[in-house]
């Protein structure tokens, strides 16, 4: 089918309502009679709770309550494990140890909730929080990944025997005889650092009981509205049509916002049902620093075996993952860093063994990558040293380890972050790559432009890498579509928005379906009384779950139309055509009758609606993909240093994505733009900085870098499309895609532009004064 | 803290008479006691520009300083720069440019470059660049919010020249 709407740059729906500040955010609802919360929270990562004294706090003026996990009493329970191994995973062995409400006896982080105190106004709340008098016995702290596993040190589950949280191996192939073939062996120590997600807007949740009708209402900032209603439901005692979660307009998500159950999450209902009044709190920065989860923490240990012309033999990657104080995500982020220690190259051989390990620090959860630009910066940087070693071209190493374009599906033969098996399902790489070598004037530059810049004294350097991100996982998703009787479809998904522009692509899909102006296509998202089945936003999902949900349900109700319009207008089926709001008898324009009136026909309030039929031009339809769709990309990018202060000057970046069908190219560069500058950040600005103590020196935006507009450059994005197979539309994710390579990116770049001091980088984030210290570092040896 | 200062803020050219307590943000002071939920609050301290009001003309961050300073003063935040249905230049420019993804730092970026452009009808990116570096925006990479600026700019000399 033709598409007037899909593939093109369209306007988006949403953007008038939030350039105007009519758009809901969370902290927005403002309900009679709300009330405020603020919490206590731990001034020491790791202590035990002796008591706490809340008196002087109850007695302020303005205070309504104020709650400890010793008034909560049973009803302070651990959070649900999200996404644990399932019980059918071999050789895996996972301690499932979930945050609490209230801290109970121990506090495992800097920042754990404490006591509540409920109040008028927020700031007689943070006023009361001061009154408590809390006495807390400092305990040595697990701060060092490695040492954690040490016999000797402190135990953040003291019913642990030690801080490992999980462990487990992969193989494929036979790494062990791959290496002694080999005619080189690169062996590495990579390590990486604390990021945090930032998103502008912090966590909120505002709850609602309302008390005779025996109803929770509950906006909150998350990414997955339908699981936390059905969690809020299960550990309430209630039914989950007793819930309705409702995620409105949010500021930004990036994965902490996901089906945690925060701390918080559960206790603002929790709250709400106890004194039967609207409860509204608002994380603030600070707050957001040492609660909401982070990401990123590894070492690994790794080694490529590669022939003398540079074909990979086999790769082993022995890594820790820091999972912080406690591990409701399960493996999610490690199996996406082993998903992706083999990039997009044709490794015969991989062995991987992951130890995660518990730490006073803040919990751990994906962030835009998830693991995945771990797994890229490892294959990417052993890479660009074996390329060295071997005397290669950067560029010339990743074309000749590619996985060719009739492997496809490409089995990876190891089990993917669902536990499934992970499968490349499509893929053409090279002409992405030869895109971007173009783009960025790669031979030119390394020909003509670095020689006489470095005749000139400038330190301009050049850097390519490729990358894989596997998309689109299941479940499902669903979604349900309505003509309504004024004309306007009506599309409910359970999907939530944080800025992808869900509102404009998914209602592209549905107006090339039904022959409607996109601006006629009317989406809920993120209410779970408008649509309560789903997962949610996550794992670059969007476009492909619930975009092909969308696209069967549009299907059906074409369907739909069509019958009845062929009975209404007495032509046969393949003789209408839907356009402008209308169904057409095609070459006669003026027998014709509107979706409006067609959708009153549909839903008539004499005579009767057949057996077998169904009121209503509507469908619900569901899509859940066999295993996800695996997107690649290159980046490149040119930038020079100022080898007085370590600065980087980006003069050129460029992009080239394969993520299947696009289903809007505007919106698509706008969240690789926006991955990039995430990226960067990840690469050169953003690092938490916690001392041994655990506790974090950074926590607050003047002292956390996140790049500004002075540090991001412009970027020149490309496109290739194949189409993935495993759905109707084609598409592939690309959330995700613009910060997984940036580390690798820089990392190489930063060593093409410093020849002079053969430095080799093998640690992310850096910064100017980090590079600085490694020049110093080489020096002196 | 029960003590409260009686102030006269205009804000969106309706004056408001209030009386609060010496220590409340302007940023809260507009969204939860007139209930202009438009302007953002993304850090408290000063940093991200997310609640960047229009102060006398200037742009301001509402989260730094008292509504009690804005006694006498007059406001301009997102819902007084135009209705919905005619938008400022500056706000279409972002629709057509894409400069806007989550929405959540958009009022900020308009209010710091609303008056900007007043000062600088034609401006190169680099100062734009600039001039938008006191803003932090965690969805777009910049790129298109600097293409809305020099939309709008080409408008709005457009507009002035017919």
């Amino acid at each position: 089918m033709a598409t007037k709407f899909v593939g093109k740059r369209v306007q988006r729906n949403e953007d008038p309502r939030l350039l105007t500040g009519q758009a809901l955010f969370v902290d927005d609802v403002d309900l009679a009679g709300m009330l405020h919360v603020a919490f206590l929270r731990s001034d020491y990562a790791h202590a035990r709770l002796k008591s706490i004294d809340i008196s002087a706090a109850q007695k302020r003026p303005g205070v309504v309550a104020v709650y400890t996990a010793e008034i909560m009493g049973d009803d302070c329970q651990p959070g649900p494990p999200l996404v644990s191994p399932p019980p059918t995973a071999k050789n895996v062995l996972f301690n499932s140890r979930r945050q609490v409400p209230l801290v109970i006896d121990k506090v495992r982080h800097a920042g754990e909730t404490i006591a509540a105190v409920v109040a008028e106004s927020r700031y007689i709340a943070e006023d009361a929080v001061e009154d408590i008098i809390v006495d807390l016995e400092p305990l040595a702290a697990v701060s060092d990944l490695e040492k954690a596993l040490s016999p000797t040190s402190a135990r953040v589950h003291e019913d642990l025997d030690s801080n490992l949280a999980a462990h487990m191996v992969q193989e494929k192939g036979d790494y062990a005889s791959a290496r002694a073939n080999a005619d080189v062996v690169i062996k590495r120590r990579i390590t990486i650092d604390r990021g945090a997600a930032a998103a502008m807007e912090n966590r909120g949740i505002v709850a609602d009981w309302d008390a005779k009708n025996h109803h929770l209402t509950v906006w909150d900032t998350t990414q997955a509205p339908i699981p936390i209603r059905n969690g809020l439901a299960s550990r309430l005692g209630l039914s989950e049509h007793q819930v309705r979660v409702i995620a409105p307009f949010l500021g930004g998500g990036f994965g902490p916002k996901m089906m945690m159950f925060y701390p918080e999450e559960m206790l603002i209902p929790w709250i709400s049902m106890k004194l039967a009044k609207p409860i509204k709190w608002i994380e603030d920065r600070r707050e957001n620093f040492y609660a909401t989860t982070q990401e990123r923490v590894q070492i690994h240990d790794v080694e490529m075996a590669l022939t003398r012309d540079g074909r990979i033999l086999g790769i082993s990657d022995n890594f820790l993952h820091d999972t912080g104080a406690f591990d409701p995500y399960g493996l999610t982020i490690p199996l996406n860093t082993q998903s992706h220690a083999m990039g997009a190259y044709d490794v015969p051989n991989f062995h991987s063994e992951l130890k995660v390990v518990f730490t006073n620090k803040v919990i751990s959860t994906p962030i835009r990558g998830a693991g995945r630009p771990q797994g890229i910066y490892v294959v990417e940087r052993m890479l660009d040293i074996a390329a060295k070693e071997l005397g290669l071209d950067p560029v010339e190493i990743r074309k000749r380890n590619f996985i060719p374009p009739d492997k496809f599906p490409y089995e990876q033969e190891i089990i993917d972050q669902a536990f499934s098996q992970l499968i490349f399902d499509s893929g053409n790489y090279l002409p992405v790559m030869e895109k971007a070598a173009k783009l960025i004037g790669y031979d030119q530059f390394v020909r003509e432009e670095q020689p006489r810049l470095r005749a000139e004294g400038r330190h301009a350097g050049i850097g390519v890498v490729s990358f894989v991100e596997t998309t689109g996982v299941g479940p499902y998703e669903g979604a349900r579509i309505t003509v309504q009787a004024n004309g306007k479809i009506g599309v409910a998904t359970g999907v939530g928005t944080q800025g992808q522009g869900h509102y404009t692509s998914f209602a592209q899909v549905v107006a090339d379906q039904l022959g409607v102006d996109v601006r006629d296509v009317q989406l809920v998202s993120g209410d779970t009384a408008e649509f309560h089945w789903g997962t949610g936003t996550f794992a670059s999902r969007g476009a492909v779950v619930a975009g092909n949900a969308i696209h069967e349900s549009a299907k059906a109700v074409r369907a739909k139309i069509l019958k009845l319009a062929s009975e209404t207008l007495g032509a046969p089926e393949e003789e209408l055509e839907l356009e402008d709001g209308q169904v057409r008898v095609a070459d006669i324009p003026h027998q014709s009758i509107s979706l409006g009136e067609l959708a009153s026909l549909a839903n008539p309030l004499r005579g009767a609606v057949e057996p077998g039929s169904e009121p209503g031009l509507e469908a619900t339809a569901y899509f859940g993909p066999k295993y996800g769709a695996t997107a690649f990309g290159v980046h490149a990018m040119i930038l020079e240093v100022d080898v007085e202060t370590m600065m980087v000057n980006i003069k050129k970046y460029v992009v080239v994505e394969d993520c299947g069908t696009i289903l809007n190219p505007m919106i698509l560069e706008g969240q690789i733009h926006g991955g990039v500058a995430m990226g960067i950040g990840n690469a050169f600005y953003e690092k938490l900085v916690y001392d041994d103590n655990a506790q974090l020196l950074n926590a607050s935006l003047a002292d956390y870098l996140i790049p500004s507009a002075t540090e991001v450059p412009r970027i020149v994005v490309g496109h290739e499309e194949t189409p993935s197979p495993l759905n109707s539309l084609g598409t592939k994710g690309a959330g995700e895609a613009g910060t997984i390579p940036v580390p690798a990116l820089f990392a190489q770049a930063l060593e093409n532009a410093l020849p002079e001091y053969k430095l080799e980088i093998v640690e992310t984030p850096l910064s100017p004064n980090r590079v600085f210290e490694l020049i110093q570092k080489k020096e002196k040896t | 803290m029960s003590q409260t200062i009686d102030i006269s803020v205009t804000v969106n050219h309706t004056t408001y008479e209030r009386s609060v307590e010496p220590r409340m943000l302007l940023s809260d002071f507009l969204r939860h006691e007139l209930c202009l939920t438009g302007t953002h609050v993304g850090c408290e301290h000063g940093v991200c520009g997310a609640c960047t009001v229009i102060f006398d003309g200037q742009p301001c961050r509402s989260c730094l300083i008292f509504a009690v300073q804005a006694d006498g003063h007059e406001i301009l935040t997102i819902e007084g720069l135009a209705p919905i249905d005619n938008l400022h230049p500056l706000q279409q420019s972002f629709i057509e440019a894409h400069g806007l993804q989550c929405g959540f730092c958009t009022p900020g970026f308009i209010l710091t470059m609303v008056p900007f452009l007043e000062r600088n009808p034609h401006p190169t990116e680099e100062e734009i660049r600039q001039a938008i570096s006191g803003n932090i925006c965690r969805c777009t990479g910049y790129q298109n919010i600097v293409d809305a600026v020099m939309l709008a700019a080409e408008k709005m000399s457009a507009a002035q020249r017919v």
